[in-house]
């Protein structure tokens, strides 16, 4: 028997191995026995040694099993287990067995490590695993899962039979070590005594751990009647397979996490602690087990780039999983619940549940390609991870998905359908991947491709009409992120690329790039697995398991890498250290300025978040006011208050003091707060209406060029005085006419070149523009563009004329002030041979044609990349984008945060439409449209647009569809497209015919650039909802609280009525509009007022009601709100108001006094095709 | 042929479109090493920039002599390139500095992409010219 399961196993694994690069389909599995085997065969044999001697001694110690292990690994046993009908155990276990506590499983193992926690020394296990817990993330494991419920019953049949397929790799592949562990043939099993020895052991284990085994490891014990040792034992088998499943956990003992049972089990920690038990007791050990634990537990959906960053990193990392996110506590469950939860759990856990069933359980989409294989499909999936590397399997499985693909191909008459709109925020498309690749693929939110699945040629692509392109949140806030300490980074030795989920091992020692396909060796450090002791399992790694990865480079390490990021032209500031967190505050105090009463509140909000400003002890501060002249205020510690230093040469502008204007903030608390307290006052009786911005910020480039840090700039009027003085370009008679608008673009380029020169000295300059008047934001927003910055902007501020505007401002302030930052960053983009980088939009310097350079980098900026096709993809079925950002964390630490996305290429058109993102092709559509507009014409950029919809459907109508329909249609992936476009037409950045002030169309243009998807779509394309006939059906329920989902409405007038009350989302601003027929009720429950009429004109808050609308309205708004970094305002707007106009501007879809509607917009683009 | 102004302007203008000839190469080399990651675009646009004022005006300057030697038929072949070279400076981005290129700008494919084109383009023509200069 053992044989067959061998050739199986190997089979699968040669599958693995081999498929990547095919784009590996069915036949790999024809082929793998024998090769494989063969292959895999020796290095067993050579490595078997050295792990043995490392796992043997330890395993008796900490369970009583030990010895059993070995005999666990018999091959003879493996055919038992194949021999058995694993259905019937399987559905035994189900039956009998109700999972125990999962969670439990730990506690048992309370004896110490005797194994030496890997490589970082001993870590103490149980420490660690305690802070794990209190991480956030960590802190609610429980409420995880409990709450979630995926199907619990289900669940634990899952887990149950992930057991006894994790078990059942162990026993079989034990043996065989080829098919659990492919790559790893891992030691243990030579020694691998004999069933009998495994009997007993089963019985001695019983004996030994009664209680918590038989909990723990209940279903495994069923399965396999003789195996119930196994699974204690597992140790064995884990020795033997276990490591190639789970192993990973600590990597090098710091911080690396393991997730990778999670991906699989997502479901429950009860496969995790049987992994746990499995893996050469491990969790008794504590401290690999425990970052298992954590890891598991925490782990989400499995893809997305939060896995549990502390979990793996134990010791050094713990803060830093904290650095991570910030999140409050109950955020993480609550995520889970809605983001993950639902776009993930739909297809992760079904495919798990499948994968592992093998009897009851249907097989799902994803299986039908391994149903042939019968046994060998169990034991892929009994593989606990399935080498990721091997996942190209995942070609395989495209056969299996097609469902999707003729959903997303039907041909929509858009003239005919009235309704495109789905119930919910549409979701990111899934790339029509393997169920393993896209268990490890990058998030959505993260790292998104116009096209998901990559056409082959550049004519191909040409054909289909639409933008290839990446939108990037590379420096998006995670609540989990596996944060990996190693001495030596695996890179690609020829294009540097860091290894990731989707290269290929070709054997033990060495791995093929997905980028560049070179074969690269695999460093010692690499082999080791910390936890087990045991060589050979590089796929297990951290860095192998999530698509999301952060390294922390070492101290001597650092510098080199960051000379190898630049490649060659390293200057005198890359090779310097860390730099600590600066900050320096340039304030505008002109009498503008101080009219506008905006310093008040920024010196509030300072001071209460002066704690929160990130950093460490080293921080600095320094402050900067101006008018006509600069003053500079000394903040030395030891004085007995703050010394302000003017200079009026604003022609020259000097430094008047060296090392006492930025001050370490711990050490001149005091004089910070002194200043922030008497700042107001001290201009309040300014008369200078003159404004020096350009010396201003000399001066500032001047001081912080030493270190680098962040400027803060607050500007409310037009700088007048000194080098960037500016003219007013504006005329506003012309802002609503048709010819086109002027002056999109800078003035002067003074901005521009004090950008360039700060970006050099690693300085970030972020913008607050305050003012009525016309400020020239085209020139000013350079200094932001350039330097990686961030720019904001008020209109028409005053703090009592316009409150609204002041709350936006204060909330903005406190996440500007409190988010986190990475300091003397660059972020290269690398692609699979053959793509290549055309444009990159957002607020940086290109530093070359893959490299950006950003001085600062927040969460908050997004960046966007259009692609195109050089060399034919033909030879490959993957193509990979790998973005790398290396950064310095406000602690001085220098990161580099690496996030891989994977995507099918496809060689025929449909596939290509199929796989299009309408979200991310709008978006990238609008930067390149805005870029259009600047360069050429902003008429120019609207023509474009409507020809890109045009050119579409043509194509679309010639190529693919072969109905003879007369209309317009599209596939139903693109369906939303029109709507989009004509909704990009009518944003204030691109619109025509209606009063736009200048700078508030530049501003928009500047949130096009900078802002991520999420938020530019609601933008663009707000979310309409009906609030006042919620229904609970299809709600949420997230620990007590019950979100409805009300379903989303078009933006149209039509959909409003008087009766009802609306919720618009627009992404920084709720409206809610109240009909004039509301019913009182709804006004009285929600909005606290007896009726209609005695609703206030400025509402802006919903009051905290008991009454259960309230709550439910609240529920959503509060969900709606959960993950975005600037809380977002509340209108209520009256039927009546005047201020109707702004919700009705939104409704995209009805004609405007200068745009046309929907239909009309759809009639415009027939006669267009029809020319 | 007896050694005329026109002759003159000749032997002048081949000693300079060897000079401009230098002068494209660089420009492609500049470009290529742009794209090949060699060097830093502020730099690189510093150094360039610089050059692409006094390329204009050899190229100017030449024209103007021919137009004093009444050599017809040479002028009409150097016109387009004049009016090419007024064209593209009146074009440039908002700069401070003589100079046609953006540091910020010219890492875009496009732009990169016409660069080195127009550094070939010119490259052939002045080696053209170049010869049609010895032997006319």
């Amino acid at each position: 028997m053992s044989a067959p399961g061998f050739t199986n196993l190997s089979s699968s694994v040669n599958y693995n191995q081999n498929s990547t690069p095919n784009g590996g389909d069915a036949p790999p599995y024809q082929n793998g026995p024998a090769q494989t085997y063969q292959s895999m065969y020796p290095p067993t044999g050579c490595y078997g040694a050295p792990p043995q001697h490392q796992s043997y001694p330890t395993i008796p110690a900490h369970s009583t099993p030990a010895p059993s292990k070995a005999s666990m690994t018999n091959s003879v046993h493996s055919a038992n287990y194949y021999q058995s009908n694993h259905q019937q155990q399987q559905q035994q276990q189900q039956q009998q067995r109700p999972v125990p506590q999962h969670h439990v499983a730990p506690s048992p193992y309370s004896a110490p490590p005797s194994q030496p926690v890997p490589s970082s020394g001993p870590v103490p296990p149980h420490a660690q695993y305690n802070q794990q817990l209190q991480h956030p993330p960590y802190a609610t494991p429980g409420s995880y899962y409990g709450p979630q419920s995926y199907h619990p019953p289900p669940a634990q049949h899952t887990s149950q039979q992930q057991q006894q397929q994790q078990q059942q790799p162990t026993l079989v592949p034990a043996p065989a070590s080829g098919p659990g562990a492919p790559l790893h043939p891992i030691v243990s099993y030579p020694s691998a005594p004999g069933n009998s020895q495994y009997g007993t052991l089963s019985s001695s284990q019983n004996n030994t751990t009664p209680g918590v085994l038989p909990t723990q490891m209940g279903a495994p014990l069923h399965q396999y009647s003789t195996s119930r040792p196994a699974s204690t034992t597992a140790a064995q088998p884990g020795y033997g397979v276990a490591p190639p499943s789970q192993l990973v956990p600590t990597v090098n003992g710091q911080g690396s996490t393991v997730h990778q049972h999670y991906d699989r089990s997502c479901q429950s920690s009860l496969s995790y602690n049987t992994y746990s038990g499995a893996e050469a007791d491990q969790l008794p050990s504590g401290t690999p087990s425990t970052s298992v634990h954590s890891s598991p537990g925490h782990h989400q959906g499995g893809d997305t780039s939060s896995s549990s960053t502390g979990s793996a990193s134990p010791v050094p990392n713990s803060y830093d999983s904290l650095e991570g996110g910030n999140f409050p506590d109950s955020m993480p469950p609550s995520n889970d619940m809605t983001n993950q939860a639902a776009p993930y759990g739909s297809y992760g856990y079904p495919n798990m549940q499948q994968g592992y069933h093998q009897g009851p359980a249907s097989h799902a989409d994803s299986s039908p390609s391994h149903d042939p294989y019968g046994q060998s499909s169990y034991q892929q999936y009994s593989q606990p991870f399935p080498n990721l590397s091997q996942l190209s399997a995942a070609l395989g499985g495209l056969s299996g998905v097609p469902e999707l693909e003729v959903e997303a191909l039907t041909p929509i008459n858009l003239l005919q359908e009235r309704s495109l709109l789905p119930p919910r925020p549409l979701e990111a498309p899934e790339p029509n991947l393997s169920p393993e690749l896209k268990k490890v693929n990058c998030s959505p939110q993260t790292f998104r491709c116009t096209l998901t699945s990559i056409p082959q040629t550049q004519t191909l692509l040409n054909k289909a009409r639409l933008p290839l392109g990446l939108l990037l949140h590379p420096f998006r806030d995670l609540q989990q992120l596996p944060v990996i300490t190693s001495n030596t980074i695996v890179r690609c030795r020829s294009c540097r690329t860091y290894i990731n989920p989707f290269v290929t091992f070709l054997d033990q020692r060495r791995w093929k790039c997905n980028l560049c396909y070179r074969v690269n060796d695999v460093p010692d450090e690499f082999m080791y697995n910390p936890v087990t002791r045991s060589y050979g399992e590089p796929h297990k790694r951290p860095e192998v398991q999530n698509a999301t990865v952060e390294f922390i480079a070492s101290s001597d390490y650092m510098v080199g890498t960051k000379r190898l990021q630049v490649n060659d032209n390293s200057t005198t500031n890359q090779l310097r250290p860390p730099q600590p967190a600066a900050y320096l505050f340039v304030l505008d105090v002109s009498h503008n300025a101080v009219e506008s009463g905006y310093l008040k509140y920024f010196c509030d909000s300072l001071m209460e978040n002066l704690d929160k400003l990130p950093g460490d002890s080293r921080t600095r501060v320094g402050f900067l006011t101006f008018d006509n002249t600069i003053h500079f205020y000394n903040l030395q510690e030891g004085l007995s208050q703050p010394q302000m230093l003017v200079v009026s040469d604003i022609d020259d502008v000097f430094i008047p003091s060296n090392d006492s204007l930025m001050v370490n903030l711990k050490e001149s608390k005091e004089l910070v707060k002194d200043l922030l307290t008497s700042l107001p006052a001290m201009f309040s009786q300014s008369r200078e209406t003159q404004s020096a911005l350009g010396p201003a910020l000399q001066a500032a480039f001047k001081l912080m060029s030493p270190t680098g840090g962040r400027i803060t700039v607050f500007q409310t009027q037009l700088p007048t005085l000194g080098a960037g003085a500016l003219q007013s370009r504006e005329d506003p008679n012309q802002r609503s006419s048709n010819k086109g608008v002027q002056h999109l673009g800078p003035a002067t380029d003074f901005y521009k070149k004090l950008a360039l020169d700060c970006s050099g000295q690693q300085i970030g300059v972020d913008l607050f523009l305050l003012s009525s008047q016309y400020t020239d934001l085209a020139s000013i927003s350079c200094i932001s563009k350039y330097s990686a910055g961030s720019i904001f902007y008020y209109p028409s501020f005053h703090f009592i004329h316009n409150p609204a505007q002041l709350e936006k401002f204060q909330r903005d302030l406190d996440r500007y002030l409190s988010r986190k930052i990475g300091f003397e960053a660059v972020m290269r983009i690398r692609c699979t041979k053959g793509l290549s980088i055309h444009t990159f939009h957002g607020n940086f310097f290109v530093r070359s044609t893959d490299l950006l350079s950003l001085a600062n980098v927040n969460p908050d900026s997004a960046f966007a990349v259009q692609m195109s096709i050089e060399d034919s993809l033909a030879d490959s079925s993957l193509a990979c984008f790998q973005a790398a950002l290396l950064y310095t964390s406000s602690k001085g630490k220098r990161r580099i945060r690496v996030h891989t996305l994977c995507l099918p290429v496809v060689n025929q058109l449909s596939d290509v439409y199929a796989g299009a993102d309408v979200q991310a092709i709008t978006c990238l559509l609008a930067n390149m449209a805005i870029d259009r507009s600047i360069t050429s014409s902003l008429s120019d950029a609207r023509d474009a647009l409507v020809n890109a919809v045009v050119d579409f459907a043509s194509a679309y109508k010639s190529n693919v569809s072969n109905l003879q329909q007369s209309g317009l249609v599209v596939p139903a992936a693109m369906c939303l497209f029109p709507i989009y476009i004509l909704a990009l037409l009518k944003q204030k950045a691109l619109r025509t015919g209606t009063s736009t002030r200048l700078d508030e169309r530049v501003f928009a243009m500047c949130e096009f650039k900078t802002q991520p998807l999420e938020q530019l779509m609601r933008m663009v394309h707000p979310d309409l909802y009906r609030l006042d006939n919620m229904s609970d059906q299809g709600a949420l329920h997230l620990n007590d609280t019950v979100v409805p989902q009300p379903h989303l409405l078009h933006l149209s007038a039509e959909n409003i009525s008087r009766d009802g009350a609306f919720l618009l989302d627009c992404g920084y601003v709720f409206y809610l509009w109240i009909g004039k027929c509301c019913n009182d009720m709804f006004i009285r429950d929600v909005l606290g007022c007896t009726n209609f009429a005695s609703i206030p004109p400025n509402m802006s808050h919903i009051p905290e009601l008991e009454t259960p609308l309230s709550q439910r309205v609240r529920a959503l708004l509060d969900w709606l709100q959960d993950n975005r970094a600037f809380s977002s305002m509340m209108h209520v707007i009256k039927d009546d108001a005047s201020t109707k106009v702004t919700f009705f501007q939104h409704m995209v879809e009805d004609r405007s006094e200068s745009a046309s509607s929907y239909h009309e917009f759809l009639q415009q683009v027939q006669q267009q095709m029809s020319k | 042929m007896a050694f005329t102004f026109a002759a003159f302007c000749y032997m002048l203008a081949l000693l300079l479109t060897a000079a401009l000839i230098f002068f494209a190469i660089w420009h492609i080399i500049a470009f290529d090493e742009l794209k090949t990651d060699y060097k830093n675009p502020i730099d690189q646009c510093n150094t360039l920039n610089p050059l692409v004022l006094p390329e204009y005006l050899i190229h100017f300057f030449f024209c103007v002599m021919f137009f004093c030697a009444a050599e017809w038929l040479t002028l009409c072949l150097n016109l387009p390139l004049l009016a090419y070279h007024v064209w593209r400076y009146m074009s440039r981005p908002v700069m401070s500095c003589p100079g046609l290129y953006d540091p910020t700008t010219i890492m875009n494919a496009d732009i990169l992409a016409f660069c080195q084109k127009e550094g070939w383009c010119k490259l052939a023509f002045y080696l053209l010219s170049f010869f049609y200069y010895l032997y006319g």
